[in-house]
């Protein structure tokens, strides 16, 4: 963990040299939440090791499954979950878990979660809905400037035709907007989004990723958007991260990742995308999500690879991925693709079995997973 | 004789001392073994439309036209003949499985009600065909005796999908069955669906707002908006090639990974769909269309043919449409003569609202809606 980012470690501020990256806009490092054994099950290992950077100006998509930690690793990074162990650091400053630094961080960091009806009250008028946040942060003055101007940036506009509407008057997707006008109002520099179209029609729902996109290119904000959902990824994120069962299993930009996958899950979602080419076979892994409270040993992925069920006796036994623990991918972006497969490290970036190569051309794009060649 | 043919088919609700219709003039055809997918926004009338087919709308509903069930007209037809075609020729398979599977009986008692009620089968016989059905829909029967609530999300949709095949039906009636499931749960449950259609000739009608799952799904495709059909076709083509801007819209809003065009541009629509209580004249979409003219605004659209196989309700593509290029009009040229989809039924369906009205009032007193899928309701 120290390893990762040498140079910011040292000096949080690092002001000092002009070739110096500036600090993440928010990074973690070892974090863990355990959450404690319920219903004769044992404690859920729900973040398990995540180290991950999210810079400044940056969207980052967080994929995966429900149930997969993903959700909890946002509650952990806006600090409303408090990890059970590592921690998460704002600018390079390690968060504290205390009454008046939680509040100060909340100013910069806003969290926008999925399903605006029930997000908002419904006895509270837009503008008391954009207000609420400044006014727990004592922004008396100005107050009604400042909602206006939140709602404008959110895409509702004129914003005097929305202060006095109640949320049952609004559509889903200006829902949303309001919900996102909320986060706004603080002027944060980071927004965390968890699902922030999973409840909205089709057509609005490229209207709240370009409302996304836009608030990174004007006010430079950082987001890291969570959902399940790799479209939204290739619509607004610079980079990606896959999360399976509390760890992240593939990261790296946005082409590499979905173009060119390498860990056979990230393969086995975007080969099961549904689309109109319906002469392909989709990797369908059979069973439900993972459970956290009963994490394999070795690699956690094992039970449902294709990958290693397309193995013979020995080959098992050489890849030993029911045994051989796999490192916690690091956070620094500069490190490029990486991938926690033991079948990938093996064959240095060549996904196990795979027809298509970590260094294939783009004309692979189209359908990355079709020509999956396993099974 | 075709197993589902909707001719004209109307409905609107009473709200506030008006009639708002919800759906109007639509035409369909559906046969044994075929797939067809219903896409649109919320509000559009898809689940209205599904809901009508088998009466299983709410009081105070006006229907018109005809939903014929392999020729006999189930809008017309006696009470107890549409509760035989429910279950046993056609079964709904509702979003939300949580709220539509009875929380206090376990999964096999509820399964195997209706096989009881309307195949006259012994609990035993019931009980054992009801854990064949889990096991083909890929739940383990020693799970029979389970509550809704100790599965998982997709496990639920599978077991909505095993009731709703217990009394082996012609027809599935799905009304956005993967929208609350995650990417690799919704993989699992349409290639049940695919399986089913294959193995069983099953026929499907798939509502969803997500064209890229229908079009997975389904051979042909047909694209609603303010309760119109306003586009049908084979689904690979809709989806790569659409012929009325609303189509193109929804198709954009999913992008195909890879494609350079969607990189960094999520696509949307702006605007929100028309109140349908005051529908203008000329094109519902009008005003949120990106290519409409003066003509859209004022000029009645329809279905007419746009391609071999396809039907779009926009003026450009009409023969003398103001498309430059005549690529549109050799194609409708092409079109086989058969096209039954082609133009919409006369609105003569209206004349027989007036008699049905009774009968409407009649079916009040039968289960609604929310109770459809849940076996208790049906009873």
């Amino acid at each position: 963990m120290s390893a990762s980012a040498p140079a910011s470690a040292a000096g949080p501020t690092a002001s000092a040299g002009p070739a110096e990256a500036a600090p993440a806009a928010l990074e973690v490092r070892g974090l863990t939440v355990v959450h404690p054994p319920r219903g004769g099950r044992g404690p859920a290992r729900a973040v398990d090791g995540v180290d991950l950077r999210l810079e400044q100006g940056e969207i980052l998509a967080l994929i995966g499954e429900s149930g997969c930690g993903k959700s909890t690793l946002a509650r952990a990074l806006v600090g409303l979950t408090r990890p059970t162990s590592g921690e998460v650091l704002y600018r390079g400053t390690p968060l504290r878990y205390t009454g008046s630094a939680l509040k100060a961080y909340r100013r910069h960091t806003q969290l926008v979660l999925q399903d605006p009806g029930g997000a908002l009250n419904p006895r509270q008028t837009v503008f008391d809905a954009v207000a609420e946040g400044p006014r727990l942060h004592g922004l008396k003055e100005g107050l009604e400037e400042r909602v206006r101007s939140a709602l404008s940036r959110a895409g509702l506009r004129p914003p005097e035709d929305f202060l006095a509407r109640y949320p049952h008057q609004l559509s889903g997707g200006q829902q949303q907007r309001v919900v996102i006008a909320g986060a706004l109002a603080l002027d944060p520099a980071v927004v965390v989004a968890d699902e922030p179209v999973a409840s909205l029609d089709a057509s609005v729902r490229g209207e709240i990723l370009q409302l996304v996109l836009r608030l990174r290119d004007e006010l430079g904000l950082s987001a890291l958007v969570v959902s399940h959902d790799l479209g939204l990824a290739w619509n607004i994120a610079d980079r990606v991260a896959v999360m399976y069962l509390g760890r992240i299993v593939e990261v790296g930009t946005v082409e590499d990742v979905l173009l060119r996958p390498v860990h056979p899950y990230t393969r086995a979602l975007l080969s099961v995308l549904p689309g109109p080419d319906r002469g392909r076979r989709p990797t369908v892994l059979t069973g439900e999500a993972p459970d956290p409270t009963a994490v394999p040993a070795g690699c956690r992925f094992h039970p449902r690879c294709p990958a290693w069920a397309a193995l013979d006796g020995p080959g098992r036994e050489a890849a030993g991925c029911t045994v051989r623990e796999l490192p916690v991918l690091t956070a620094d972006p500069g490190a490029g693709r990486q991938a926690a497969c033991h079948l990938v490290d093996a064959a240095a970036d060549t996904p196990a079995g795979g027809a298509g190569t970590a260094g294939a051309p783009g004309g692979a794009a189209q359908a990355p997973g079709a020509e999956d060649g396993r099974g | 004789m075709t197993l589902l043919e909707v001719r004209g088919l109307g409905v609107s609700y009473r709200s506030g001392g008006r009639e708002v219709p919800a759906v109007r003039g639509v035409d369909l055809t559906l046969d044994r073994g075929e797939t067809l997918g219903l896409a649109g926004e919320s509000g559009s009338g898809k689940s209205t439309l599904a809901l009508s087919l088998l009466r299983l709308l709410p009081a105070g509903t006006r229907v018109e036209g005809q939903v014929r069930w392999e020729g006999e007209d189930l809008l017309t037809a006696k009470w107890s003949r549409v509760r035989a075609v429910r279950w046993a020729g056609a079964s709904v398979v509702f979003q939300g499985a949580l709220s539509a599977l009875n929380p206090v009986r376990t999964v096999g008692d509820q399964i195997c009600e209706p096989i009881v009620l309307h195949e006259g089968a012994t609990r035993r016989e019931a009980r054992r065909r009801a854990g064949e059905l889990l096991e083909s829909v890929g739940v383990p029967v020693r799970r029979l005796d389970g509550y809704p609530h100790e599965f998982s999300g997709g496990q639920r949709q599978r077991i909505m999908i095993a009731m709703a095949l217990a009394c082996r039906p012609d027809l599935i009636i799905a009304d956005e069955p993967t929208t609350a499931l995650d990417v690799m749960v919704q993989a699992q449950i349409l290639q049940l669906l695919a399986d089913l259609v294959k193995e069983e000739r099953i026929a499907v009608l798939m509502i969803s707002h997500d064209l890229s799952v229908l079009a997975q799904m389904c051979d042909r495709l047909a694209v609603m908006y303010a309760g119109q059909l306003v586009e049908t076709g084979p689904s690979a083509q809709l989806l790569t090639d659409p012929r009325h801007p609303y189509t193109r819209a929804l198709a954009g809003a999913f992008p195909v990974i890879g494609d350079p065009a969607s990189r960094r541009a999520p696509s949307g629509l702006p605007g929100d769909p028309p109140n349908q209580a005051q529908l203008g004249a000329g094109c519902a979409f009008a005003p949120r269309c990106p290519e409409a003219d003066a003509d859209c605004r004022t000029g009645a659209v329809q279905l007419w043919p746009a391609g071999p196989g396809r039907d779009a309700a926009c003026l450009r593509v009409l023969p003398d449409g103001v498309l430059p290029d005549g690529a549109l009009r050799d194609g409708a040229a092409e079109r086989p003569a058969d096209g039954a989809d082609a133009v919409p039924a006369e609105p003569g369906g209206a004349d027989a609202t007036g008699e049905r009205a009774g009968e409407q009032a009649e079916e009040q007193a039968a289960p609604q809606p929310a109770a459809g899928t849940s076996a208790g309701g049906q009873s």
